[in-house]
């Protein structure tokens, strides 16, 4: 693995953006994996071994889904995003466009002069 | 553009950044509660309810043959705290003043965060918030004037929350009064109270407007629960020639998990 998954010299790269790239490359390899199960359960003509199939990709979405919410935790703005799309049962490319408005141009409103989050709250939060 | 209407104020953006710093500067150190309950959120300006997991029986299941029960929610309380900002301040502040006067913000800020605090450790029977101290089984150790007791009085409390099977750490509330006289206070031989305290507990002591006297409380996690929707913010109201209004505004609900795992040290009568 090395260092193949930077795209800029690691060493110019906080601590925090190092972690932020190790599970974005973990959301990435568990991708894969649930696509490369999806194509073997496909094919797979024996019940027995298409159950353990099934119950690994299982694992996949699990993994997948816990990276998907770490970065999410540590990016306001995919989040909002994410929160306008995921979940719903309307137009994903209509819900898609919203939320995107919403979330980067504030809704027109409190990317003005605001400091804090993109809910225009002064991002104060838990404190313990 | 939300619900806040900050677009919409007569501020330039550094105007915000002034506002908004102060406020954040005001809140931060008073917002007792949040530095001991567990924080969840902020789940938004929509969140409107806390799901209680409990249910009530419907009487009737308008069909024969059909029960009913009706979800318990708690729902979200929206303290809002209006102020005004000098519209000259603001004028100075964006010709460089670096110390605009914010007193209106900075009252304000003290009165939501008292709010907050009050409804998180003495309970707001009105929005159905039930407090630490009101909801804990436990008696009251007395918090006697002479500080010299303190100690055995806080350890007292730990002592009554650990036989409770509630493992620490545990954190201290102070109330204004008690904490100012704490970190005054050195035990003989010098050692300073607080740091004494601090050891007793073996979590932090947290200055708390809103308490009366201290509370001791489980850190643990999953015993006192702070659901937050729209996150402190500002918003705006209005304006004239001379000021603009503003006000700060939160939703959130509380809910004690675990009663035992707190016990109120209250002030002595006077």
């Amino acid at each position: 693995m090395g260092t193949e998954q930077y795209h800029e010299p690691p060493g110019e790269l906080s601590p925090e953006v190092r972690t932020y790239v190790r599970i974005c490359t973990s959301l990435i390899e568990e991708a894969e994996a649930i696509n490369w199960y999806a194509q073997r359960l496909s094919i797979e003509p024996d019940e027995e071994a298409a159950a353990i199939m099934r119950d690994a990709q299982g694992e996949e979405f699990k993994h997948f889904s816990m990276n998907l919410e770490f970065l999410l935790r540590r990016t306001p703005a995919w989040r909002e995003i994410a929160q306008g799309v995921l979940f719903t049962s309307d137009s994903i490319v209509e819900l898609g466009d919203a939320a995107e408005e919403e979330a980067l141009d504030g809704g027109g409103d409190d990317a003005e002069g605001s400091s804090g989050p993109s809910d225009g709250s002064l991002g104060i939060g838990g404190q313990s | 553009m939300n619900h806040l209407l900050r677009s919409l104020a007569p501020i330039t953006p550094h105007g915000w950044e002034e506002i908004d710093e102060e406020a954040r500067q005001q809140l931060v150190g008073s917002l007792a509660a949040r530095k001991l309950v567990d924080f969840a959120g902020p789940r938004g300006w929509q969140h409107s309810a806390t799901n209680l997991g409990r249910t009530e029986g419907v009487p009737s299941g308008l069909v024969d043959g059909v029960e009913a029960r009706c979800r318990r929610v708690l729902g979200l309380v929206e303290p809002r705290a209006p102020f005004t900002v000098s519209r000259a301040e603001l004028a100075d502040a964006d010709r460089g003043a670096p110390d605009p006067a914010f007193e209106s913000l900075e009252q304000a800020a003290r009165r939501i965060a008292l709010v907050e605090n009050t409804a998180v450790f003495r309970g707001w029977e009105e929005a159905g918030v039930e407090g630490i101290v009101e909801a804990s089984p436990h008696d009251p150790i007395t918090l006697t004037t002479d500080l010299d007791a303190c100690p055995t009085q806080v350890a007292g409390a730990v002592e009554v929350v650990r036989r409770a099977g509630i493992n620490g750490p545990y954190g201290l509330a102070l109330g204004p009064d008690v904490y100012t006289a704490v970190i005054e206070t050195t035990e003989h031989g010098g050692y300073p109270l607080f740091d004494h305290l601090r050891h007793i507990v073996g979590g932090p002591l947290v200055w708390a407007p809103g308490v009366e006297g201290a509370v001791v409380m489980s850190l643990r996690g999953g015993d006192f629960l702070f659901d937050c929707g729209q996150d402190l913010a500002i918003g705006y109201d209005g304006h004239d020639a001379e000021v603009v209004n503003l006000y700060f505004v939160e939703t959130f609900s509380f809910v004690v998990a675990t009663p035992e795992a707190a016990v109120a040290l209250p002030p002595a009568q006077a």
